[in-house]
């Protein structure tokens, strides 16, 4: 077996992934990043909006400090953070993004004098002062109480990717793309690396390495429906729990977006609502002011999704052959308009769908978009039960986002928990040194060429793995989504039970030689299988409604029986996650109280 | 009318001592708002398990699944079948090794580009967190951008009849990456500097001015500006250094 050694090994090499791999290749650590991509592809890139940091340059950014950054994403997350980390947080973003101009991102700048803005179809006027001239400025994004997002265009995860990769290759770090983890090495107490399938050649690789860091992504391709890239399917997520020891953080956070188009499920922004955008169902009314007679299309992401589903399951959808939708009409607000402030969008019609918005409907219904849950792990960025295994960004509960996470807050969790991590991580491998058990490297070895070797000869029979997978995205879709109550969420968990025995059955219908896309879902698929468990167990037993955890059947916040993190670990043998809780936070500065948005009924 | 779609594909994989470079054919019903996206995907988990092709974010952004559709590279996200006759022809990028059927490996390639062209900020100064970040025009941030859009899919490469000449050949991507570079005050490098990487035969110079680079870039990139920019630059340079009064 080819085995390759290093200090520090990155599974995945996306912003978070990148961040820390930077820190340790400056620190003179010898640095490998596994991607199942070329590092520029990750999924990072894809978060077009903007990043917060509170440097308050921009006229209605200022005032702005961390101080204010911190309350906002605490009361984003409906108080389920570490409260801690959010404070950690919030006071690096702005060095974060300093240090990302430093090295080579085209922020957009103030401009001094008067300019105009959209807040919910009106215009208002606004006057750059010019003693800020040149400064990093920034745009609004919801849930903020200024305006925070720095941003290059529509392109911002895309710059900050391209100049990490930039800063990764001039430090030196050793990208090895198109190489998927699919086990982590471990002897109970210690990580030792990983064993990974090339994926141009199928070959199986041992990565030994002092400390390993897993930086994935999140997991939305569970998911029937999903903003995500098609290589957010949890192989992070999915290694971590298949130790039985580290546990996944509060499985069942998950956010979902009210406009995904139908059918790829590409975003189209907020601001289409935000500008004065209308959504129709299949007679072309307006419904959102029969549910939300104030807000209507303007209330918060999750409380439209949630109508949204709600008028689906009405009969109300548009039916279509990618199932029922519905219509974003943003017609009345004109080509001018569209064409200028919404090009992006207009952009994402005529490309993915041939859809012109100046003159038709655009087909949406809401997805997943983004997993707060995550591999657990302190505020160093440490996983919680195995020595030496390290977690950053969307992979990890770190736990800044607790049961929402706040726009601009994803991109601006990358590099921060980056920064931070990769420090504490140069001091851990500092002073470490590791005992590499060649017992406990040849035991998983051997487990996993069997696995594949059952797999490609269909020992244990041939079902379909794209099946079962279809299969489990249905149940969580339908049953674990935007509106969850206790009658589905168990039938989701009795249902994903039998797929999950299904799934050990899964055989090759190809022959599994070279990159071979079949294998390479076939290896995750149980593993998915025990993540999607975990999610709808974890929904299913947390009797509450905190942040986009909707329940029907308990549509209070109890702070008094829920202010806890769950914390899901799957022993051997098991049909069901073992579920643990912790306090969501040691440090309390903040506490909790009224979002002042979406529901307010509390039990303390 | 749904129309019957037929899918010329190109199949091989190296890795196969029995599999021979071919072409299959797989017919699907055309649906409404179909890309080559989720035509794909449809062939792979309802026809043939083993066809391989790259996407990921299926968005345009990321730049994965750039295919030779209908003689013409270009990103399959972003290609809808209703722009395309009932037969469509898929074919691997050329230039690039191949990993499987219509997948090419364009992460080595890009990644010995970037490490050639040396595709990040130059410079001595030290980053201090404690101080405000140093100022930038607006308006030079916006045109660096533009630049910066580049996603690294391989169609100009691709299209480039000096790139499927020679192998040293940098590309249009390189070429504009450097020209970002060289807009950008951050970054120290001189114009020697520049010149040593670019202004030879396997830079600016192999450039046969063919300039599908440009015609075939799914972001729109000004390849056709940068690439004459580029040439003036490095012209004046080679004609200072005659004279020995080139930075």
């Amino acid at each position: 077996m080819e085995t390759i050694y290093t200090d520090l090994l990155s599974i995945g090499a996306g912003l978070a992934g990148e961040r820390v791999a930077v820190e340790a290749a400056v620190a003179g650590f010898d640095t490998i990043c596994l991607s199942i991509v070329p590092p520029r592809r990750s999924h990072s890139s894809a978060a077009q909006g903007g990043m917060q940091a509170s440097l308050g340059n921009c006229a209605m950014g200022q005032g702005d400090n961390p101080d204010v950054h911190f309350q906002d994403t605490v009361k984003g997350s409906d108080w389920g953070c570490d409260q801690e980390v959010a404070r950690m947080f919030a006071e690096t973003a702005p060095i974060a993004v300093r240090e990302m101009a430093f090295w080579g991102i085209p922020w957009n700048r103030v401009v001094p004098g008067k300019s105009t803005y959209y807040k919910g179809g009106k215009q208002f006027e606004k006057v750059e002062a010019k003693e800020k001239e040149g400064l990093i400025t920034a745009r609004d994004f919801g849930g903020t109480a200024k305006w925070r997002t720095c941003y290059t265009s529509d392109g911002t995860g895309h710059t900050l990717l391209y100049t990490m990769d930039n800063k990764a290759v001039e430090a030196g770090v050793r990208v090895h793309d198109r190489m998927e983890a699919i086990s982590l090495i471990h002897d109970g107490e210690t990580c030792m690396g990983a064993v990974a399938r090339c994926m141009k050649t199928g070959k199986l690789r041992v990565y030994l390495a002092k400390a390993t860091l897993i930086a994935t992504g999140g997991y939305g391709r569970i998911y029937r429906e999903t903003t995500n890239a098609v290589i957010n399917d949890g192989s992070g997520a999915i290694i971590a729990l298949d130790t039985g020891i580290v546990p996944i953080g509060n499985p069942e956070a998950i956010q979902f977006h009210p406009t995904g188009i139908v059918p790829t499920h590409i975003l189209v922004t907020e601001g289409c609502r935000g500008d004065g955008g209308t959504l129709l169902d299949v007679d072309e009314k307006r419904f959102m002011h029969e549910y939300e007679p104030t807000k209507a299309e303007l209330a918060s992401r999750d409380v439209v999704s949630r109508w949204m589903t709600h008028h689906i399951r009405q009969g109300k959808g548009v039916p279509s052959p990618y199932g029922n939708h519905l219509w974003l009409d943003i017609r009345h607000l004109g080509a001018d308009h569209i064409k200028t402030k919404l090009r992006e969008v207009e952009e994402i019609c005529n490309n993915f769908l041939g859809v012109d918005p100046i003159t038709q409907l655009i087909p949406v219904r809401p997805a997943q978009h983004y997993t707060m849950a995550g591999v657990r792990t302190n505020k160093d960025g440490a996983a919680y039960g195995l020595k030496g295994l390290f977690s950053a960004g969307e992979a990890a509960c770190w736990d800044m986002h607790g049961f929402n996470r706040l726009g601009g807050n994803s991109l601006a969790e990358t590099i921060v928990a980056g920064r931070i991590v990769g420090i504490k991580l140069v001091e851990f491998l500092k002073g470490y040194e590791v005992k590499f058990n060649t017992q406990a490297i040849k035991d998983r070895v051997a487990i996993d060429k069997e696995r594949i070797e059952r797999l490609v000869g269909c020992k244990d029979g041939r079902e379909n793995v794209y099946a079962v997978r279809n299969a489990m995205q249905d149940q969580l879709m339908d049953k674990v989504g935007i509106f969850r109550n206790g009658k589905d969420l168990q039938s989701a968990v009795d249902n994903l039970q039998v797929i999950y025995e299904r799934s050990k059955k899964v055989g090759l219908h190809s022959n599994g030689i070279g990159a071979s896309p079949e294998l390479s879902l076939a290896i995750k698929i149980q593993g998915m299988l025990r993540l999607a468990l975990c999610v709808a167990h974890g929904a299913c037993v947390r009797t509450e409604s905190r942040g986009c955890h909707a329940r029907e059947d308990f549509p209070e916040r109890n702070d008094g029986d829920w202010l806890k993190r769950t914390l899901a670990t799957w022993k051997e043998g098991d049909v069901l996650p073992t579920l643990n809780y912790e306090p969501v936070t040691k440090v309390i500065e903040l506490p909790p109280g009224d979002r002042g948005y979406g529901s307010t009924k509390i039990i303390s | 009318m749904t129309r019957r779609l037929t899918f010329n594909i190109f199949r091989y994989n190296p890795q196969d001592p029995e599999s021979v470079p071919h072409t299959d054919n797989f017919v699907l019903e055309e649906a409404e708002r179909m890309t080559l996206y989720i035509a794909l995907t449809k062939i792979r988990e309802e026809q043939d398990h083993s066809l391989t092709f790259d996407f990921c974010c299926r968005a345009g952004i990321c730049g994965a699944c750039a295919m030779v559709i209908n003689g013409r590279p270009g990103l399959a996200c972003k290609t809808l079948t209703k722009d395309l006759p009932d037969e469509i022809t898929l074919m691997p990028l050329p230039v690039f090794k191949l990993v499987g059927d219509l997948s090419v490996d364009t992460g080595t390639w890009f990644s010995a580009m970037n490490e050639k062209v040396e595709s990040w900020v130059h410079t001595n100064k030290k980053m201090d967190p404690t101080v405000q970040e140093e100022r930038m025009n607006n308006a030079l941030a916006e045109e660096i951008y533009e630049l910066e859009r580049c996603v690294e899919c391989g169609c100009c490469v691709a299209a480039c009849g000096t790139a499927n000449m020679r192998q040293d050949f940098l590309g249009a991507v390189a070429l504009n990456r450097i020209a970002r570079f060289i807009m950008d005050p951050r970054d120290e490098r001189t114009e020697k500097e520049y010149f040593e990487v670019v202004g030879t035969d396997e830079g600016i110079f192999g450039c046969m001015g063919l300039l599908a680079c440009e015609d075939v870039c799914p972001k729109q990139l000004p390849l056709q500006d940068q690439l004459g920019i580029l040439r003036r630059q490095m012209g004046w340079t080679a004609v200072k250094q005659l004279f020995h009064i080139a930075k």
